[in-house]
Formats: structure tokens, sequence, C-alpha cells
């Protein structure tokens, strides 16, 4: 069996981020861009399509290099909870004002 | 001044770290409690082969079904009653026949080849939904079988988007969009005809006679839960049950406005239990219609065959032409 299994990426509308939609199983590249599409594209649904042979695609999906278990919050804004610091600087700064007009 | 303490504290607004994939290849244990609780699989992963087996037969039955689910439309092409209703009709065989493009793909993904899938399909060794095992017999088919059947149709689908094999789950998502604009075709064909002539509607009422039977059984049996292992590998997140109630809470309403009269004496809506009681399908039917012996099955089937060896030199052109490119 000559079939290679091709990625079909599609574009909703001008702009708009490649998404992937599917796969097609075609002989050639010429094929698998008419079989893309008639999935993906018949109805006017996309603006474009990016059809790519699986093989040609180089995937990682290591944990480990991804998403792996270390505290790495300081790469995210949730990773600095500033609400007690900002509630205890503006309490002194409003004490040090409320002293200064004591004097 | 006291100050809080300034060590980052972990709250809700900081993601939780993503955990290690939650089973190693080789696991059943670990992998049944993956998909029993959620989790999500793709092609490339380990599965183990009772899991491969289950999720290859139900989308190759499914795929099958979508391509045999044409032949009933497909008769009415050259009689449909204008122009708009034969391009629409085209469309939704179209649409039918891209599905069942979709779910061999995703069936040839966990490794039997498509050619081997249509033989076991002519050979009568895997099966298809009972209701495309009938014949037609009036336009009103049409659009009793475009609305009510494929409503039950994407009642099932709805459910399986949630599907723990994700190759097939997204594939649902995409079926469900384009089943929506076929069910809407026909409940137009329903309602054109409803507002016509006493004998348009004497059409549909005749039709409806004949289809809810099989749309009751096409479900399937209440099966047992703690037996039904498409259920547990969540490869089908609702059970053949609560999918017939979802059916019938939905349509039923839908069908009785129109002034239409479903043919079950016997069905109605407990308040108490919560549920619709109906007379007990004919499951000895449904058994005898999906192992071939329904009105319609060899007929269809026989179809099936012919065009199968008469486009053996399309496959021939294409894949010899690829090798010999190669």
């Amino acid at each position: 069996m000559t079939e290679r299994i091709w990625e079909v990426f599609r574009q909703q509308d001008e702009g708009d981020p490649m998404v992937h939609a599917g796969n097609v199983n075609a002989p050639d590249d010429e094929l698998a861009v008419h079989y893309a599409r008639e999935m993906y594209g018949r109805r006017g649904e996309s603006h474009r399509l990016w059809v790519v042979a699986r093989d040609a695609i180089t995937e990682l999906d290591d944990p480990d290099l991804l998403r792996p278990p270390f505290d790495r919050s300081h790469k995210k804004p949730g990773g600095y909870i500033i609400k007690h610091k900002l509630e205890a600087a503006k309490q002194r700064a409003a004490a040090e004002a409320g002293e200064g007009s004591d004097e | 001044m006291q100050y809080a303490s300034f060590v980052i504290e972990s709250s809700d607004t900081i993601q939780p770290l993503s955990p290690r994939p939650p089973y190693e290849a080789g696991d059943e244990e670990a992998f049944y409690a993956h998909v029993g609780s959620g989790g999500k699989v793709e092609a490339d992963h380990w599965m183990p082969d009772a899991y491969r087996a289950a999720v290859l037969k139900f989308v190759e039955m499914h795929a099958n079904s979508e391509l045999m689910g044409v032949l009933p439309e497909r008769d009415w092409i050259m009689r449909a009653p204008n122009l708009r209703r034969k391009l629409a009709l085209t469309s939704k065989i179209q649409d039918e026949v891209g599905h069942a493009q979709l779910l061999y793909r995703v069936a040839e993904d966990l490794g039997k080849p498509r050619v081997r899938m249509f033989q076991d399909l002519l050979d009568g060794k895997t099966k298809f939904h009972n209701v495309f095992h009938y014949p037609t017999r009036s336009w009103a088919d049409v659009g009793i079988i475009a609305w009510l059947v494929d409503a039950a149709a994407i009642v099932s689908q709805q459910a399986l988007r949630d599907s723990s094999y994700a190759p097939y789950a997204r594939t649902m998502k995409k079926i469900c969009w384009e089943e929506s604009v076929h069910i809407m075709h026909g409940r137009d064909v329903v309602l054109t005809l409803m507002n016509g002539t006493d004998a348009q509607r004497g059409m549909v009422q005749e039709a409806l006679d004949r289809w809810w039977g099989p749309l009751m059984q096409m479900h399937g049996p209440p099966t047992d839960p703690a037996k039904d292992k498409d259920l547990h590998w969540q490869i089908k997140a609702k059970n053949n049950e609560q999918l017939r109630q979802e059916f019938l809470s939905i349509y039923v309403p839908r069908i009785l406005e129109l002034g239409l009269t479903i043919p079950d004496p016997g069905l109605g809506y407990d308040e108490a239990a919560g549920r619709w009681h109906y007379t007990e399908p004919d499951w000895v039917e449904l058994k005898s219609v999906v192992t071939g012996h329904g009105p319609a099955s060899q007929e269809r089937l026989e179809f099936r065959r012919t065009s199968f060896a008469d486009t053996q030199w399309v496959r021939d052109a294409l894949l010899g032409g690829a090798a010999a490119a190669a």
C-alpha cells in the first residue's frame, strides 16, 4: 500500500492561526490537497489549508521538557502575589502621612 | 507594622503543574484508571489490545453506517420535488460519505487497513446500524430519515464528543456540526409536507408509522452498566437507554406539535420516575436486521459489492500510479 498520511491544518479567517483539523490518506501530494479540500473546505468553512505529510512533522511530547515538575511560577503572572505586600505598603504610607500631619 | 509572610504561597491563580503521564506503556491497570477518570488517548499512545479492539469495532461500525446510510437517500436524488431539495439531498449524501472517510481514517490509525474494512462489510462480517437496512417508500421517508434518524444519531454522537479516544472525539465534533444541517433540512421537508395537502400529511404519518419501530431500536437494548466495557473505558459516555430517553425528550414534543400521531399507545412520560415509558422495542427484529436479514440489507450490500468491483480500476490507477512514480 503506497498511501501516506497527510495532516491538515486550516485557517478559519484571514489572520487566524493555522489549527490542526484532521488527516487524510492519499498516494501523493496532489490528491492529498484535493482530499483535504473535500474534507475541510467544501462548505466554505476554511480560508486556507496546509497539507503536511505526517512523516514531515517532528513532534515533542516529553513532559520533562514541556512541563517539568519544578516550581516555575516565576515565569507566570500568577506567580507574583502582591496583595498582602501592597496592603502593607499602603498602610505604612498612610500611617507615615498621618504622623507627618500630627507634627 | 506586621508584614505578611512574603513566601510565594500556592494559590488558585497558579496553574497546577502537569503530572507525568499517568501510565507507563504496558501498565494496563494505570491505563484503565486514566481513561475511566476522563483521561484521553491519542493514536500513537500505547493502549491495551482490548481497548484498541473495542475502539476499532465501535468506529468501524460507525464508518460502515455512514457509508451504507447514503443508499436509502440516494434513491431520491432523481425524484426530489425541486432543485433546492435535489441540491440539499446531494450535499447531505456527499457529507455522509465524507463522514465515512473521516471515520475509516480514524479506524486505519488503529491498525486495520481500509480495504479489509470494506471487504468485511461486503462479506457481512461487520455491521451497520439497523435503520439503514430498511427501504424507503415515499418522499416523506426522506424527510423523516433526515430529521429523526439523523436526530437519533446526533444524540449518540454528541455524547461521543467526550470519548476517551481523542481522534474519535475530535472527529465527532466536526461530524456533529455537519449533521445539524442535515436535521434542519429534514425538518424543513417534513414541515413543508405537513403544511401542504391532506395527502401529503397522510404520507408523513404513514412514513412515521413505518420508521418509529426502527428508531426506537436504534440506540440498542439497555445494557448492564457493570458489563459495558465501552462505558467503563469512556469510549462512549452515555449508555443506550440514556440516549433513547434524551431522543424522546427532545423529539416527541416536536413530532406531536405538528399534529402527527406516534404509533405507540404505550408511549408516555412518567413524571414521578422522570423517564419515558414505551412499548418494549422488538430486540429480536433488531438482532436479525443488523446481521443482514433486514428487508433491504442484501440489496444494499449487493450494490456496494458491485460498486467496489466496478471501481477497482480507479484504485489501481491511483495506487499503481503512485507506486510507479516512487
